[in-house]
């Protein structure tokens, strides 16, 4: 639904900013607009409720859901991030919505109730960056296999995968562990780079 | 050989059952995907899919690349329509880089992309139609297609993957042939298609394997996140061509087809008038197309000609860096959603200030387009379910990525 024809699309999401803080107060925090798309990010606590307020207003889509990680760039309470994009395919309005996560306790709840295309995409996230979704009926890898160790996606995972030991990116992990590679919430008991390598009785691997 | 498990039982209202597992290796599954269907004699009572087995580390990859390489692994993803994921990408970036390209530019990459729009639909139908038993279809699609392969070796030297846009312009300019062989491509075009039309439209086998199978509402459709001639085909005219215009899509004059009952034959429908309005564009783009430089003059973004490398110390000095460490993006964030064979790939952009890029998420279409699948096949017998497959035309190289 057009809200006004002289309203332009990115008009009318801005609008929805403007209504979101009116509703959710300091549960939200409107940031600059990204090239026409406005960006709001919200406290983890208040996303299904501010998604529910989303779909109510005419955002039928959620045709995204990504994470992020910022290791080194941001606070560690706020290291990682999970992008939602929205789109109203009537009005052709668009918003993002942005949740920050601590480290040691990266857990959101789940949008896949509210719009079936979340679940997936929501394994994808918990796959590669360990991110949890409270609430989803079927938090599994989807990309990795069942039984990977780790999450590809995050900084400090090494780029070669777990494979790489000694190379100087598993040394520099081994000798000043981020201890970041286990499950969330569980603290790593290894230094990475090495589970894999204690597995198999390789010669000549970790020798550097 | 795939895998086939099968598991025979009776559920608690007496109705005999059997777990069938498809895949991954299975033709008609179109790449590798995993369907485990629940049959209730013929009838699909649910399924489910597995994904994942081409998962190559693509968004990882392009992360610890310079920002003009990533479009090389970024290419690999929708491997039918690479210049899409070349065109999502390089659009991204220069809009962080708050570059405008020449018309020349827009043209060929609105041209190409056109083209191979038209390529990706070629193979949908052709495997389509193997699937449900017409075999000469994919030989006609397949020949036609084949003019359109030729015409991206000619102007991007490879058929596959060309990596032919760039951040800033293109690779290298079109070829003196190419509007003659253009030309005579989209003069042979509505005769093909004729007769493509010929084959099925009134096919009664085709359409008795087509029509009413595999509906999904427009709500629905919505919900499951479905974009492209998936979503259009339940009478949803999004297109991101028309909604939010990139690349001078505006210029252009063209119809955005819609179906009605977002059932296979209705996917089908939406898709064959879908060629026929890119090779509209395509005419009108190679009519149309400017002359003038076929990327941006700024020497910080892209190489210097060669020549002056040899000539100019600043020009060298100019490719050592670009070629060794490349260009820094400033700090910051973009979605830029396309519109690809599939439907709207979409890509989110993080940009720390570096010469990498901080993160690249892709919007897979197809991923979204298959997750939907169980959701199609439910109620349908399981000789309907090759049909559902091909009608969303998914690639697994990104679903994967």
């Amino acid at each position: 639904m057009r809200q006004g024809a002289a309203m332009s699309p990115v008009e009318a999401s801005q609008r929805t900013v403007e209504q979101l803080v009116a509703r959710f107060g300091p549960e939200v925090e409107p940031l600059p607009t990204s090239f026409d798309m406005p960006v709001v990010k919200v406290r983890p606590g208040a996303l299904r409720d501010v998604a529910r307020f989303l779909k109510e207003d005419g955002y039928a889509m959620l045709l995204d859901v990504g994470g992020v990680d910022y290791l080194g760039r941001r606070p560690r309470e706020e290291r990682f991030e999970v992008v939602y994009h929205f789109l109203d395919v009537r009005g052709l309005r668009r918003i993002r919505l942005r949740v920050a996560l601590p480290e040691d306790r990266p857990e959101v709840p789940t949008l896949s109730d509210l719009w079936p295309s979340a679940n997936w995409a929501e394994r994808e996230v918990f796959d590669l960056f360990g991110i949890r979704f409270t609430g989803h009926p079927d938090l599994r890898r989807i990309l990795m296999p069942d039984d990977w160790e780790g999450h590809p996606l995050r900084k400090d995972y090494p780029l070669r995968g777990p494979r790489q030991a000694g190379t100087p990116q598993a040394l520099r992990q081994r000798f000043f562990p981020l201890r970041l590679d286990g499950p969330p919430g569980e603290p790593a008991s290894r230094p990475a780079g090495d589970a894999r390598a204690d597995r198999r009785e390789s010669g000549g691997e970790g020798g550097a | 050989m795939s895998e086939v498990r099968r598991e025979l039982w009776v559920d608690e209202t007496g109705q005999e059952r059997m777990t069938v597992s498809i895949g991954p290796h299975h033709p008609s599954t179109h790449g590798v995907l995993r369907l485990i269907v629940e049959l209730e004699g013929e009838t699909i009572a649910d399924a489910e899919a597995e994904i994942g087995f081409l998962h190559t580390g693509i968004e990882k990859h392009a992360e610890n690349l310079t920002w003009q390489q990533a479009i090389t692994v970024l290419d690999r993803m929708d491997y039918l329509s690479p210049l899409s994921n070349n065109l999502g990408y390089v659009l991204a970036v220069e809009r962080l880089l708050g570059l405008e390209v020449p018309r020349r530019v827009q043209y060929v990459r609105v041209l190409l992309t056109e083209l191979q729009r038209i390529a990706s639909h070629l193979v949908w139908l052709g495997t389509h139609g193997l699937d449900l038993g017409a075999q000469s279809i994919f030989f006609y699609c397949f020949d036609l297609r084949e003019g359109i392969l030729d015409i991206l070796e000619e102007t991007t030297g490879a058929r596959m993957n060309p990596s032919y846009f760039r951040v800033g312009g293109l690779a290298q300019d079109i070829p003196p042939t190419f509007a003659r062989m253009v030309d005579a491509w989209l003069r042979e075009f509505p005769k093909r298609m004729e007769q493509l039309r010929a084959i099925l439209d009134e096919n009664p086998i085709w359409l008795a394997r087509v029509k009413r199978i595999g509906a999904i509402s427009a709500e629905q459709a919505l919900a499951w996140g479905l974009t492209g001639p998936n979503l259009r085909a339940t009478g949803v005219a999004y297109d991101v061509r028309k909604a939010f215009p990139y690349s001078g899509y505006d210029e252009f004059d063209f119809e955005v087809p819609v179906g009605e009952h977002g059932d296979v034959y209705d996917r089908y429908r939406v898709r064959m008038a879908e060629m026929e309005q890119s090779a509209r564009i395509v005419r009108q783009a190679l009519d149309g197309l400017p002359e003038g430089p076929w990327r941006v003059e700024d020497r910080k973004i892209v190489l210097p000609p060669k020549e002056e490398v040899k000539r100019s110390m600043e020009a060298l000095i100019h490719h050592f860096k670009l070629v060794s460490y490349g260009f820094d993006v400033p700090a910051g964030e973009v979605y830029q959603a396309i519109e690809s064979p599939r439907g709207e790939i979409g890509f989110y952009v993080v940009s720390d200030g570096g010469n990498r890029p901080l993160r690249v998420r892709v919007r897979p279409p197809s991923f979204y387009n298959t997750q939907a699948l169980p959701a199609l096949m439910r109620g349908h017998l399981i000789a309907d379910m090759v049909a559902i497959i091909a009608s969303i035309d998914p690639v697994f190289g990104e679903v994967d990525r």
